[in-house]
């Protein structure tokens, strides 16, 4: 499928800024779900500083914002050749070893409420019918819903909270399948939902690794594993380094975010 | 007199005087006691007026405190420095090679010559690290090995401080003191020079700044501030180099570069020799509390356009786990066996090491895995029923934390006392500097010694001293 | 150089200079009070008024007397004006600053900042102060001897006089407004023992008790000392002199650096104001007056080196 995508960021700032930096997570690769056609990002009120690929292959770009600049507009836009191949990345590895994906993070510290999903996977007869059986439990557990859980809420605390959106669901799916043994991680990236053109927000999701299949998809929030409709940006241990974007400002006075996110066909 | 005899001397043979001490010894012998002692307390003078201080932390009244210094200089022949220096290069080699190989293709995992726990729950594994070779290859720029002798021909390696070693601007210091106080010395007896260190140090710096630099990179040593208890070294150092000394609320991105903020504008900077840990050097990839740091530098350094010394990381290579590894990692490394020894070291994860070590408390020293600065640790031989009663609670609850060693029977040099010459127990920490050209180490090192007698504590926020190091020209 | 440096250098001057203008000022309090006067508190209150810690003073002692007065200002850490205060500052930013010192500079200061934390580790008893005012004075001048001696004339060398230069004109301006009454003509008549008093106490607080009478070939009275000690060029703690340095400084400065400074423009135009007036014309616009405004532009010129040649991020 050919995904066009328009995704633009604009931070106001209350007073001029002497000085911000985000570190932007924006730019899909090539992979077996998706062959990139074209992408730009396009900065306003600020700059490309730098960018290069971190440690777990994702293209990061460092960006400034002006001196003295009160909007900074970040703009990621391109068309995406999509694969449906049922949710399968396969054996394709970079450099941070299968290891480090079964490691906790600061998000994904496990706890008692997420080592609870752990029994689920157990109780499958096979692996991918527990992993499957284990999204449809965490969704069970904590529906998706808005303003409960913020950027920063960990695994443990959106199971008891209750409710969550996306990164919390990816963020406990993880963490289950890490305390079960499995290396697992984080994946950001973007959603055509068929019913509209403007979508809420980016997206994000789970992967698995299996022995026999490699790499797996599974989007908890609409119990499915990711199709043609998905496109993969970033990957890591949890939301944190995933994140499309991560900044850091410098000065008083207050930020405000607008985004806006158009995935059509 | 007894107790001292089975601790190697390292100026004192039973028979007379040892070979690399006899000049000196010869000297010593015609001079005045009281002359001396008060050469001793010019020297701390000296050392108060010009501020070779140092601070401790958690003790206000004592803010800054000085490294007393001995004025008996601690002294190896050429021979002796010779096969100490083959064995620092090739462990120092082996240790970068180490680094590369943990951060990218893990080959020694794979191998199973180190286990994958080991880096696995290494608290000083940086992610942020893995698939990156910074310029030139180079991990550890700086490395200060701390060696031990128990005999003859028993040098033992006790640590690898591949992070941010400190300690030079002393070596430095104590030979221009001694340059001072006894310029005849140095006439009779020659002695093989340090005062290159810093030029040297820069050129190595130099050296590793990223590939395309135009002219000659532009090198700065980044301090945490006025209030680090290394402050003084860091100042020494930037001085003696003729580089900028600054910190983090100096720098920042710059047409992505990090620049230095001056009088006249934005500089751009190529190689950074940082004195501020991982953790705080980038409040946007690590701890975003971090005042210390400069935001983007991590950025701008994985993009190729700036050079961090030592590299963010290195940590993994000096825990005190790994330590035990060295001599497997050198022969994986260079298909060498290692010229120097490490001293049997017991992992305290393993059960019944641990129940060996809890037996033996007494004889043990007992180490922090992630300490420095000889806190945390156990020297069995010295301590109370008490202290070892309690300290077997600590090492209980958290065995991976630990490893216990043989209690070493330490060299002994001389200091000078109010009754004259009294032997103390010492150490040495030598420094090298790594280029992508050259391992370059400087003659000698720090020796550190224990003040008090039958001490061998020797780190100098438990009361240690420090001494000149003599390497004799062959 | 860094920024930093720079505002490391200019600040540990303006303590330096700081530290021995209010051990003058303790001085000379301290002599007249003892010898002349018949309201000793007033001039020890116009002594904190000059160093502008009324409210800090007032909210730590109810009474304006030599014990009370001289601790706070020599030891008290809880007046970052006090002598022990402002070495620490100068230390610290000597610390900071180190690669740019000489040694001979960076040893003078450590070792003031050593001596002091030691002299005053208690307070001084009366009779010791003389010796401890003294030893404040001339340890400013071993640290001015090896400043003058040893270092470049480069810019780090203008940084320093920047920040001596610009925390005199401050002290000057305010010793003298403090006092203005006693300057102004009309309310003085000749001869009066109380403005001899005030006079005198003016003169010693600038260190220029003798100066004047080697100096000044006229009277003693209020015109002549106001003009010697604003617009006379050759007295080192006049506001004509401290301007004069100020402007040369800056060009250096801005010759060096191959660029005007706005900081060099406000010198300038303080310099001229100096020098276009006569002290006739000063006491036509009113002193205090003119003074006010004149420590509002110090301040203002302060600020403006601060930015040009940016101290802070």
């Amino acid at each position: 499928m050919k995904l066009s995508v328009r995704h633009t960021t604009e931070y106001a700032y209350a007073e001029p800024v002497d000085f911000a930096l985000q570190k932007v997570r924006l730019r899909p690769q090539d992979s077996p779900l998706q062959t990139v056609r074209e992408w730009d990002i396009s900065i306003d009120g600020g700059r490309i500083e730098a960018d290069y690929r971190d440690h777990y292959a994702n293209l990061v770009d460092l960006v400034s914002a002006e001196r003295g600049a009160q909007k900074l507009t970040i703009t990621a836009s391109g068309t995406v050749e999509t694969r449906d191949t049922a949710g399968v990345l396969g054996k394709v590895y970079g450099r941070a070893p299968l290891w480090h994906f079964q490691q906790s993070s600061p998000l994904t510290q496990p706890g008692e409420s997420t080592q609870a999903f752990v029994d689920v996977i157990r109780a499958a007869d096979d692996t991918l019918t527990g992993l499957h059986d284990l999204s449809a439990e965490v969704l069970k557990k904590v529906p998706y819903a808005v303003g409960h859980t913020q950027s920063d809420t960990t695994a443990e605390e959106a199971v008891q909270i209750g409710k969550g959106v996306c990164q919390d669901h990816a963020n406990i799916f993880v963490t289950a399948a890490r305390a079960a043994g499995m290396p697992a991680r984080y994946v950001s990236g973007y959603l055509m939902m068929n019913d509209r053109v403007d979508q809420d927000a980016s997206h994000a999701w789970a992967e698995v690794h299996l022995d026999d299949l490699g790499w797996v998809s599974f989007d908890v929030s609409n119990g499915v594993c990711p199709d043609d409709r998905y496109i993969r940006i970033a990957i890591g241990r949890d939301a944190h380094d995933a994140a499309p974007m991560q900044g850091l400002r410098g000065g008083a006075g207050d930020e405000s975010l607008i985004v806006s996110l158009q995935v059509q066909q | 007199m007894k107790k001292e005899d089975k601790h190697f001397s390292e100026m004192m043979r039973p028979d007379g005087v040892r070979d690399p001490y006899q000049n000196y010894d010869a000297w010593f012998s015609k001079q005045d006691i009281n002359r001396l002692s008060k050469k001793a307390q010019e020297a701390e003078a000296f050392f108060r007026r010009t501020g070779i201080t140092f601070n401790v932390y958690g003790q206000a009244d004592a803010e800054e405190r000085l490294i007393p210094f001995d004025l008996v200089p601690r002294i190896l022949s050429n021979t002796e420095w010779s096969k100490l220096s083959r064995g620092i290069e090739q462990r120092v080699r082996a240790i970068n090679a180490f680094l590369h190989d943990i951060y990218n293709r893990q080959e020694i995992l794979r191998a199973g010559v180190v286990p994958v726990d080991l880096i696995a729950n290494n608290e000083a594994f940086l992610p942020q690290m893995m698939d990156f070779t910074p310029a030139g290859g180079v991990y550890t720029h700086i490395v200060g090995t701390d060696i031990v002798r128990t005999g003859e021909d028993e040098f033992y390696v006790l640590e690898d401080n591949a992070r941010t070693p400190s300690g030079v601007s002393y070596m430095l210091e104590n030979r221009e003191t001694m340059l001072q106080m006894f310029p005849e010395l140095f006439s009779k007896i020659r002695v093989q020079r340090v005062s290159d260190y810093p030029k040297n140090l820069r050129r190595s710096l130099e050296a590793s700044a990223p590939p395309g630099v135009q002219g000659r990179p532009c090198v700065v040593v980044l301090t945490p501030g006025i209030h680090n208890s290394a402050y003084y070294e860091h100042s020494f150092l930037a001085d003696q180099m003729g580089v900028e000394l600054v910190e983090g609320h100096d720098l920042r991105v710059v047409d992505g570069n990090i620049a230095m903020r001056t009088t006249r504008g934005y500089k751009v900077i190529d190689v950074i020799y940082r004195r501020v840990d991982d953790e705080f050097l980038d409040p946007l990839t690590f701890n975003p509390q971090s005042m210390l740091g400069v935001p983007g530098i991590m950025d701008v350094y994985r993009a190729g356009n700036i050079t961090i010394t030592n590299a963010p990381g290195t940590g993994v290579a000096d825990d005190k786990a790994i330590y035990s590894y060295v001599p497997e990692i050198v022969e994986f490394y260079t298909g060498e066996k290692a010229i120097l020894k490490n001293v049997q070291t017991h992992r305290c994860s393993q059960p019944d090491t641990l129940k060996f070590v809890l037996e033996n408390l007494k004889d043990l020293v007992v180490k922090e895995v992630h300490g420095s600065g000889g806190y945390g640790m156990l020297v069995g031989p010295a301590a109370s029923k008490k202290e070892i009663a309690d300290f077997a609670e600590k090492l209980k609850a958290k065995p991976a934390n630990y490893i216990a060693q043989p209690t070493l029977s330490l060299s002994t040099v001389p200091i000078l006392t109010d009754a004259g010459l009294a032997p103390r127990h010492v150490d040495l920490r030598p420094f090298a500097l790594v280029s992508p050209n050259a391992i370059d180490i400087v003659p000698g090192g720090l020796t550190r010694v224990a003040l008090t007698e039958g001490s061998l504590v020797v780190n100098s926020s438990q009361g240690g001293g420090t001494k000149d190091t003599w390497v004799l020209e062959g | 150089m860094l920024g930093k440096t720079a505002g490391g250098l200019y600040w540990m001057f303006r303590s330096l200079e700081r530290a021995g203008n209010t051990a003058r000022l303790i001085e000379a309090g301290f002599r007249i009070a003892l010898t002349r006067s018949t309201d000793p508190e007033s001039e020890w209150k116009s002594i904190i008024v000059t160093s502008a810690a009324q409210a800090a003073f007032e909210a730590k002692y109810n009474v304006y007397d030599s014990t009370n007065v001289t601790d706070f200002l020599l030891r008290d850490p809880d007046n970052p004006n006090s002598v022990l205060s402002v070495i620490k500052v100068a230390r610290d930013n000597a610390r900071l600053v180190r690669t740019a010192l000489t040694t001979e500079v960076w040893s003078s200061v450590n070792e003031t900042w050593m001596l002091f934390n030691h002299i005053l580790k208690e307070p001084v008893p009366e009779t010791d102060l003389p010796e401890v005012l003294a030893a404040i004075r001339q340890q400013a001048s071993l640290v001015r001897g090896a400043h003058n001696g040893t270092m470049l004339r480069n810019d780090i060398y203008d940084f320093c006089q920047l920040g001596t230069f610009i925390e005199r004109m401050d002290s000057t301006s305010r010793i003298i407004d403090v006092k203005y009454h006693a300057l102004l003509p009309a309310a003085s008549f000749v001869g009066s023992r109380m403005d001899n008093v005030q006079w005198e106490m003016i003169l010693r607080s600038v260190s220029a008790h003798a100066a004047f009478r080697w100096a000044v070939d006229g009277d003693y009275n209020a015109p002549n000392i106001a003009n010697f000690l604003i617009l006379d060029p050759r007295l080192p703690r006049s506001l004509a002199y401290c301007t004069s340095q100020l402007v040369s400084n800056l060009e250096y400065l801005a010759q060096d650096y191959g660029e005007p400074s706005k900081s060099l423009e406000l010198a300038q135009d303080l310099h001229a104001r100096l020098k276009n007036h006569d002290i006739g014309s000063i006491f036509d616009e009113g002193l205090h007056e003119f003074l006010t405004r004149f420590i509002s532009d110090t301040s203002a010129l302060g600020f403006q080196v601060e930015q040009d040649y940016r101290f802070n991020a």
